[in-house]
């Protein structure tokens, strides 16, 4: 095994960087306080130059530029408002209105303006989420949850299914609060703690692998990107 | 003004929204594709006041020679230095050979990684000194994690060769190895599914039922209470 | 002092170092512990195969650097599958901290075929686009509606690729690798059940156990879960990538968390023991 350090400055920046971060570890230090704003600044300054260039100009600045012209997405319609599907024009002056309105927050007698802006945020993602989980979490789930529990030639199939139904069903009798817990209910929601405890657990081992993940990636990059030991 | 036409803005597009969930015709769709549309523009308006205030609190902290001032300093110069090489640069500041793009190769990606890295050892510090096994619940938590963390991985297996298979059992479709991994694979596709499922559709049920007190002004919180 | 009572004040520092040891011994002597691809991961594999030769598939890479060793695996051994079958490549990030990370990814993998792949033609970047579902639900409408400039800068309508592109119908599937939210809930719940688009998924271990309903129910085809999934993919491709380097790091790691989780509960048994006595 050799050492073969990259010549790359950039990379250089990096390892010093992470290895910065990971003083951390050892105890709380100048070192790490450095790159954890200097992570902070970059990445805001990184998230607003973003945002501008893949959303202001493309989907707001240039489409008004071109409506100013009576342009357009469909060279055939001219006319500033002349909108139809994906194609705004004009129109657009309004969520532009609403997104500077934003910035009344910082006027305090004027901040309540900004609540038209949140306003729409908020009533498109309630309607979006609300159709979204209504299709594909419940609808689904629960068509997918109609399983026959006994399949002529197949008794493993049948045995899953048993157990699936019955731990999806005390799972959800579970979350049933309207009752309390005692008798019948509180059996069987007992059974259905188990396997919850089951999924908790599963979900725990998922996890760690999952950060122990992000670990191997740091160690790969600093001994093979960085100091090229091979 | 202040409460009633945001609720009612509120109200007016979440209901459009559903409606165009069912309804594909013009009417619904396209005014539904514009406020889409609009979302977009305007929550990109908001990391420009997300990074405005984060400016003035720090410039703030600065000015006031508060504790830690120097690292602010580190922080405000960053932010607009990083802003101002993206907004010269133009449309394709990420692209191959710009400054913007060394910035998030060099600086912004190792940074992030290794912050969230940092988590693998807390995770394993966590495991022994929190992880506590009192009651047959959070032992029976314990055994799953375990057979799932060692299934997952190819050592699972190794340790378990030795473990004869169930191919004497006659029945089609039992697993004939009783090796980590295969266990573990029935936990997540049998237990664990049957729970994951009833906690979907428990939080399908509460989200749904959310979004409508949201849209039927039931729910204002997001007013923030002034007035 | 018993070692019990040795272990219970051993300072977390210790615990760090003998973690940090165990997984990058591995790293720099290999263990070659043997893979064996999961039913989820040749779900994933046979759902691409089965889509036409030279189809136009949709990719949206929703991560960013954080889940790199676990996700840009996958990525790259997807997009050699996709390419093998001559596919062309439409490709999303809905994670504002992705997209110069899967930039760089195209840009290697395209790099490996004979006079590369051309970019316009063979695969195009969207880029990077505000809004998560509801961007997803936008593009149902009109890929070049929500995405009018691609990463690169240029006019999306102008791209060869694009001009039989126009929303979900153009693609017979969407491969989705994804690290949390937005990701693959969401295009399952906007996207898949709204214009029933098949679909698979890529993900990180951590979002992988509230995806198997999904798996079960069908409404996701194939689930590569985290490292293991991304090696696992890379051995049913005969490949060996990051992912399957980093496998034998990744055990002594959990043989690790495991020990750790006993001894912790040995340590207590013995210490509630002695103070009963």
């Amino acid at each position: 095994m050799s050492l073969h350090p990259t010549h790359d400055a950039g990379i250089w920046v990096g390892a010093l960087l992470s290895l910065c971060i990971f003083s951390f570890l050892y105890k709380d230090n100048p070192f790490y306080k450095f790159a954890e704003h200097l992570f902070v600044g970059v990445s805001a300054g990184y998230f607003i130059a973003l945002r501008f260039w893949t959303v202001i100009v493309p989907n707001l600045w240039e489409p008004l530029l071109k409506a100013t012209a009576g342009q357009g997405v469909d060279a055939a319609h001219h006319g500033m408002f002349a909108a139809e599907q994906g194609d705004y024009r004009g129109w657009l002056i309004l969520p532009g209105l609403l997104g500077l309105l934003l910035f009344t927050r910082f006027v305090g007698r004027l901040s309540w303006v900004s609540r038209w802006s949140l306003a729409l945020i908020i009533g498109v993602y309630a309607g979006l989420k609300t159709t979204g989980f209504a299709q594909g979490d419940f609808v689904a789930q629960v068509q997918a949850s109609l399983q026959p529990l006994w399949v002529r030639g197949h008794p493993w199939e049948g045995v899953n299914a048993i157990i699936f139904t019955v731990g999806l069903l005390t799972s959800l009798l579970f979350f049933y609060y309207s009752r309390e817990h005692k008798g019948t209910l509180g059996a069987v929601s007992r059974v259905g703690i188990l396997f919850l405890m089951v999924s908790f657990g599963a979900g725990y081992g998922y996890t760690v692998m999952s950060r122990v993940s992000l670990l191997i990636g740091r160690f790969q990059y600093l001994l093979d990107d960085w100091l090229g030991l091979r | 003004m202040k409460r009633e036409l945001p609720l009612t803005i509120t109200a007016g597009i979440g209901l459009l929204m559903i409606l165009s969930f069912f309804v594909p015709h013009q009417v619904i769709a396209v005014p539904a594709d514009f406020i889409q549309a609009s979302a977009i523009i305007v929550l990109a308006f908001s990391y420009f006041l997300g990074g405005a205030n984060l400016l003035r609190v720090n410039i703030d902290g600065i000015y006031k020679r508060e504790p830690g001032w120097i690292y602010k300093l580190v922080l405000v110069v960053s932010l607009v230095a990083t802003v101002a090489i993206g907004f010269v640069e133009g449309k394709g500041f990420l692209d191959q050979g710009r400054i913007s793009k060394w910035i998030y190769d060099n600086l912004y990606s190792p940074m992030q990684a290794t912050m969230f890295a940092l988590l693998a050892f807390f995770i394993a510090s966590a495991a022994f000194r929190a992880f506590r096994i009192r009651t047959l619940e959070a032992g029976l938590l314990a055994a799953a994690a375990l057979i799932v963390m060692m299934g997952r991985v190819p050592l699972g297996n190794v340790l378990t060769d030795w473990l004869f298979g169930l191919r004497w059992l006659p029945f089609p479709g039992v697993p004939h190895d009783l090796h980590l991994s295969t266990i573990q694979e029935w936990i997540m596709d049998v237990p664990q599914n049957a729970a994951k499922r009833a906690i979907l559709i428990g939080a399908a049920l509460g989200v749904m039922a959310t979004g409508l007190r949201v849209i039927l002004g039931i729910e204002r919180s997001y007013l923030s209470g002034e007035d | 002092m018993s070692w019990t009572q040795t272990l219970e004040k051993l300072d977390r520092r210790w615990i760090f170092l003998v973690l940090a040891l165990l997984v990058m011994g591995p790293l720099l002597f290999p263990l070659a512990l043997p893979l064996s691809p999961s039913p989820p991961v040749h779900g994933f594999v046979q759902a691409i195969d089965k889509i036409p030769d030279g189809s136009t598939v949709l990719m949206s890479c929703d991560y960013d650097p954080a889940s790199k060793p676990e996700l840009v695996p996958m990525t790259r051994t997807a997009l050699r599958q996709l390419w093998g079958k001559h596919c062309r490549i439409v490709v999303t990030v809905l994670w504002d901290g992705g997209p110069g990370l899967v930039d760089n990814v195209l840009r290697e993998v395209a790099a490996e075929y004979p006079g590369g792949k051309t970019y316009g033609v063979d695969y195009v970047n969207l880029g990077y686009k505000e809004g998560r579902e509801d961007v997803m639900v936008l593009m149902g409408k009109g890929i070049a509606n929500a995405f009018p400039r691609d990463y690169r800068g240029n006019d999306t309508r102008s791209l060869p690729l694009m001009a039989n592109v126009r929303d979900y119908s153009s693609f017979p599937l969407l491969v989705n690798i994804s690290a949390g939210y937005p990701g693959t809930k969401e295009w399952v719940q906007q996207v898949q059940g709204r214009y029933h688009l098949p679909m698979v998924s890529g993900c990180t271990a951590v979002s992988a156990p509230e995806y198997y309903p999904y798996l079960q129910s069908g409404q996701l085809l194939g689930l590569l879960g985290g490292m293991a999934g991304a090696a696992e993919y890379e051995k049913a491709r005969g490949e060996k990538g990051a992912a399957t380097r980093g496998m034998d790091a990744q055990s002594m790691a959990h043989v690790l968390v495991a020990v750790m989780i006993v001894l912790g509960n040995v340590v207590q048994r013995s210490r509630r023991q002695a103070e009963g006595a």
